[in-house]
């Protein structure tokens, strides 16, 4: 048996909290290590969530030119009435201390204000108002048999792989 | 009318909006994850072309639940598509149908106008703008922001995150931008 102690590399101008385990206020955290299948879970999420997103038109691209053209209330109820029940459920998880399944407490980061926030924020929505997608319902898009969309994920990842090649000279 | 049928219709907003708001305690008490989609792109850059770019070089296994996740959203693409299609046409706005009649769009029978995303028209100006060009800002754009609809606008706020707010508000100016005054140029391509 031997434990492995993996030092995280601490990055200065981390802006991205979305990735753990690059949190540099994560550190007294006590992130469980588990065998692979235990990520099954998050496939069955997964799953519902993109059947979700299909049933609820969110992947259409109709819809998303509807909302941005102010044509419909659909995607405004769907993200508006999502953001109630989210903060809700923070409040609760909050309020009565909820551990996760395995017993650890739940650790919520916040999030610190850089100019990518306006710049890259400004050029997704650019991108979601041409492909109709944002990140989840590609994968969605592409699922349902809308294939072309793989060359749209491509070129995503291709625009993420530039970001980071490139991060240093962008302002933040 | 039996259960497939009645899920087979579209949703509305009150259901699907708050089952999403619920991904947020779900994902958070499975294991302590954040919801997030786009940082999946990331991963995706790290596991195959890591480049020895600082950015990508981090321990991207350990955030391999976000993979599973988004090959999840996939399989769930497929499913509903499959067996839990819509029986009647899309309902569009008529003013919309209009707009986009007049900039040349013909096909209105799926989520997606296929006269634009489709494989036959990639390699048209039209396709290239549609898929390549919005694909790229998707992904840096969601990167340099740090998260997307769902990292920013469903999780960041429902965390009560200023910084969130102001990256949902570009979110939709780049948005209404794009969607009244530069999407009906790429169309008349």
């Amino acid at each position: 048996m031997e434990t492995v102690t993996k030092k995280v590399r601490v990055v200065d101008t981390n802006t991205d909290f979305e990735v753990r385990s690059l949190d540099t206020t994560s550190l007294n955290e006590s992130e469980l290590q588990h065998p692979w299948w235990y990520n099954l879970k998050y496939l069955v999420a997964g799953i519902l969530f993109g059947i979700l997103l299909v049933k609820a038109e969110i992947i259409s691209w109709f819809r998303i030119q509807e909302m941005f053209r102010l044509q419909s209330f659909h995607m405004y109820g769907v993200i508006g009435s999502a953001i109630v029940v989210g903060i809700i459920s923070i409040w609760i998880i909050k309020k009565f201390r909820i551990k996760t399944i395995y017993g650890e407490g739940i650790v919520l980061r916040s999030k610190k204000f850089h100019k990518g926030q306006v710049y890259g924020g400004t050029l997704f929505g650019l991108g979601w108002a041409i492909t109709g997608a944002c990140p989840g319902p590609l994968f969605a898009q592409i699922g349902a048999g809308f294939t072309v969309v793989l060359i749209t994920l491509l070129s995503a990842v291709g625009g993420t792989w530039f970001y980071g090649r490139w991060r240093e000279k962008l302002p933040h | 009318m039996n259960f497939i049928e009645w899920i087979s219709r579209p949703w509305p907003w009150w259901i699907a909006g708050p089952l999403i708001g619920l991904v947020v305690p779900a994902l958070l008490i499975a294991g302590n994850k954040s919801f997030g989609v786009s940082s999946s792109l990331r991963h995706i850059c790290a596991a195959c072309f890591p480049s020895d770019i600082p950015f990508f070089k981090y321990n991207w296994k350990k955030e391999a639940w976000n993979l599973f996740f988004v090959f999840g959203i996939l399989v769930g693409g497929f499913i509903a598509a499959t067996w839990l299609k819509n029986p009647d046409p899309i309902r569009i706005n008529p003013s919309l149908v209009s707009e986009l009649q007049k900039d040349g769009v013909k096909d209105f029978s799926a989520l997606m106008p296929t006269d634009l995303f489709s494989w036959r028209n990639l390699l048209t100006m039209k396709g290239i703008m549609l898929t390549v060009v919005g694909g790229f800002l998707v992904g840096f754009g969601t990167r340099y922001a740090g998260g997307c609809t769902s990292g920013h606008a469903i999780m960041g706020i429902s965390n009560l995150q200023w910084p969130s707010v102001v990256a949902t508000c570009c979110f939709m100016i780049g948005g209404f931008v794009m969607a009244n005054l530069i999407l009906p140029l790429i169309l008349k391509l």
